[in-house]
This record gives C-alpha cells, structure tokens and sequence, in this order.
C-alpha cells in the first residue's frame, strides 16, 4: 500500500488555480520533498492532505483511507509541523507535549514518558519549564517539530520546518529528520535546495499547481543536465515543466 | 482525555492572564458596592440586596462572553489551531473545552458576588446556594454566545460585541437596572424574549426561596444556551474544514 496516493487532486480558490489534476504517489517510509517557488501550490498540496482544505476536485488516499471520506481516520495517522511555529505561548516546553498527546488520546500514563523522550530526542532538558513564548525562534521551531512527532505519526508533513534557523540549528534539525527516516513516511516542503538534497529519497517539483518534475536529486540533475541540483531546479521550476 | 488536555489548556491560557480573573472579579465587587453605597443614601427598591444580587452575577457573566470570544478568535487564526485541526479532535471537543474551563470562574464569580452581598448585609442562607446553582445556565449561555462570537468575528470585532454592545445590550435588558415593564411596550417585549431578563428572574425567585417560579423563567436561558451552543459547534466544524 502506497503511504499517500493522490489522483486528480485540484484546488481551485475563486479564479486561482492553486493545484492542477496532482497525480502522485509516495512509498510507505519514503522522505519526499516538495519543492516549488513561492506560489507553487506546495503548502496548498499539504493542507489538502492533511484535511485541513477540500480539494475542489479529485482525492488522495493516505493509507487506504480516502482524505474526502475518512478525514478523521486520516487525521488519526498524520501529523503536521506547519509553516508558522505552532505552539501555545503561554504553556512550558513540557505542557506543550502534554497539551498535544492528550489531544491526540494517548493514556495518562503514556503522556509523561513520550513527553520526556520528546525532551530528550531534541535535547531541551535545560528548557522544558520555560514558556514557549520566551524561546528563541530555533527553539520554538525545535519545539514545533517535537508536538508533531509526539503523536507517533505514519505520515509526517513538514512545510519549512528549518526557515529562518541559523546554520547550526538547520544542521541539528537535519540529523533529527535524517534519524526519523524509515520510522515513518516524511513529506518536505522547503525552499533550500541543500535540505531537499542532502534529506530526500526523492523530490517533486510544483511550477503553478502542476508536478512538472518527479525524481531523485541525482536523476532530475541528470534529466537537465545540470551542474548541482539547485540549477536543476532553477532550470524545472523556470520552464515550468517544459523538460517534463 | 482529549477534551481535557484541552480544556486544561485553555484553563491555563485563561488563569495565567491575570487581566481576566481580576476584571471577571473586581467588576462584580465594585458594581456591587457603588449600588449599594447608593442605595443607603437613595433608597431604591430594585438596588435592595436581594434584587440587585442576581442581576449583578448576570451582568458579571457578559465578561465571560468576552473573554472566551477573545480566546477561540485569537487561537482560531493561530498556527496553534492549523496543528490541533489536524488532530482527530472533532468541533465539539473544540467547543466544550472552552465552556469547561470557564464554569469554575463562572462558579467563583457568583460566589464571590454573594460573599461580598453578605458581607453587605444580605440574608445569609441556603436559598444563596440554590440561586448560584440557577445562574449556572446563564454562565453557560453567555459562554456559548462568546464561544458564537469568536468562532465567527476576529479577536477585534469580538472586543467590540461582546465588550461593548452585549455587555449593554444585556444590562438594559436584564431588569437589573431598572424595571423594564415600566418602560413597557416592545422594549419589554424585546426583553422577555432574550434570555437576560429570564435569568435574573430565575436567580431572584431562587433567592427568595420560590422554587416552584423559576419556570419558566430557566426555560428561556437553558433554552437559548442549547440553540447557542448548538449553533457554535456547527459553525465551528465548518469553519475547521474551510478556514484555512
């Protein structure tokens, strides 16, 4: 079973037409990135999967279960780390993995013990009392990521998990993606080609709603004949899936 | 445990903002004593203890309104809520962690306008206990219309209904503040067909010890906080799915 499969999936808002007939399907423990330039209808594509939006037509399945009919079958296997941190400010580091395995119905016995596994696996020992509101932006970030994976998720969708983070929190949130492939199928959204690179089993790229490319980084350098795969990219995201 | 990792959530947005306990507090108590200095040096019947009491705990609880209208319509466009609609949490989950966390300050409230009446020299006794548990309706109805509000209005236009239009709107027509069939006409009329008058005619008759009266005054209010509530979770599912 494909770990997501979409056909026909559009999305269309008044005029625009943000997604165009996607037809796409990801392996079951595949890291897939997204790729696309502003516009591209990639954190269109993530909504639509993850429930958040109706598609204007078409429909995905994420694990045999239809995103059209199933939304809270679908909702009980994914996670999503959106765009924006996401966090409560108000509430500790601690309160804030709490907050979200409870919503997702684990047993009181299991919120403390994953909580701490969550602090421990992204190191936040030293801050886990501190209001999420008073944190660094790579530490809520750090924070946003660890709520998403609290709930043991098949399919996790990172849309930008590492905008705005400086180099050394970007290379620390590297290794903890890079560990969690295989665990689960991790769908990418990111506008740095080095993260999409270094991270993917394989890359799709958006140009105005469409998938205009689909491969490894290797294979779309050598379909472009490219000399590293950001002119790859430049040159897919360019033409507009002309190369196709 | 979903409803509740929630609700204990929103508990402690609410309680951590020491604006909101001490206006929710402090407005009743000053209501109460400005009146009743008033009321020692100009005699009024409506401003007598007994009256004024149950008015004051209704008007009390138009902050309610607004706090929870300001809660849902901040977290609403918050990435926060893009995470938790992607949770398996259904609307009415959403819903009633927001009613749960504000009943105990609803209790809090009528207690302590109680406390302070008594201190004032109101009658203390049973009755007391039996017209809070009346009043307890109202707090639900004035939760589920701030509820309404902040699902349907932004942070701003809610600051305005119910900071300023309900709490009037329910003032003038709750019988606190001056006996609306003395104005008669389509005012009364317009005042026994909301909720407000109902509910501090309910609170007065359980006060006084006439039991056998507060229908079908209760009716009213337990009647509009159903329709409310019911209104609020529907709407809100429908913005879940489509907001974003």
């Amino acid at each position: 079973m494909k770990a997501i499969k979409t056909t026909g999936l559009s999305k269309y808002y008044k005029n625009l037409l943000a997604i165009d007939s996607l037809d796409l399907e990801i392996n079951q423990g595949e890291l897939f990135s997204l790729l696309g330039v502003n516009g591209a209808g990639k954190t269109t594509t993530i909504k639509c999967l993850s429930c958040l939006s109706k598609p204007s037509s078409g429909d995905a399945i994420i694990l045999g279960k239809s995103i059209l009919n199933n939304v809270f079958d679908v909702k009980d296997l994914i996670s999503v780390s959106p765009q924006e941190t996401a966090v409560a400010p108000n509430l500790s580091v601690l309160e804030n993995l709490e907050f979200i395995i409870g919503v997702n119905g684990f047993k009181k016995e299991d919120v403390t013990q994953k909580s701490r596994d969550m602090i421990m696996l992204f190191k936040m020992e030293e801050i886990e009392n501190i209001k999420a509101k008073k944190l660094s932006g790579g530490w809520q970030r750090r924070l946003s990521i660890a709520m998403a994976l609290i709930n043991e998720p098949k399919i996790l969708f990172l849309d930008e998990p590492t905008l705005g983070l400086d180099v050394i929190a970007r290379r620390e949130l590297w290794g903890i993606i890079k560990n969690l492939k295989k665990k689960m199928t991790i769908v990418l959204t990111t506008h740095y080609m080095e993260e999409a690179e270094a991270l993917s089993d394989r890359i799709g790229i958006m140009s105005k709603g469409k998938l205009v490319a689909l491969g490894t980084a290797k294979e779309l350098i050598a379909k472009t004949k490219s000399k590293n795969f950001e002119d790859a990219f430049i040159s897919i995201a360019s033409e507009g899936g002309k190369t196709k | 445990m979903k409803i509740a990792a929630l609700s204990l959530r929103n508990w402690k947005e609410i309680v951590r903002d020491k604006l909101n306990i001490s206006f929710g507090l402090g407005f009743p108590l000053v209501l109460i004593l400005l009146l009743s200095f008033i009321q020692k040096n100009i005699p009024v019947s409506m401003f007598e203890l007994p009256q004024m009491t149950p008015g004051i705990i209704i008007f009390g609880f138009t902050f309610l309104s607004l706090f929870s209208g300001m809660l849902i319509a901040k977290d609403r466009t918050s990435s926060l809520f893009m995470r938790l609609f992607t949770s398996p949490l259904k609307p009415s989950h959403f819903v009633l962690s927001y009613y749960i966390p504000f009943l105990p300050i609803a209790l809090l409230q009528a207690v302590f306008t109680y406390f302070v009446a008594v201190l004032l020299g109101l009658n203390l006794n049973i009755n007391i206990l039996g017209s809070i548990l009346v009043s307890l309706p109202a707090a639900i109805m004035f939760i589920s219309l701030g509820v309404l509000c902040g699902t349907i209005f932004n942070d701003k236009q809610v600051g305005g209904i119910c900071g300023a239009f309900l709490t009037n709107f329910s003032a003038w027509l709750s019988d606190t503040w001056f006996d609306i069939d003395l104005v008669g006409g389509a005012f009364a009329g317009v005042a026994k067909a909301l909720p407000f008058y109902h509910a501090v005619e309910a609170g007065r008759f359980a006060l006084a010890g006439e039991y056998s009266k507060i229908f079908p005054d209760l009716w009213w209010v337990m009647g509009y906080a159903i329709a409310i509530s019911a209104l609020a979770i529907w709407i809100f599912g429908k913005k879940m799915n489509y907001d974003k």
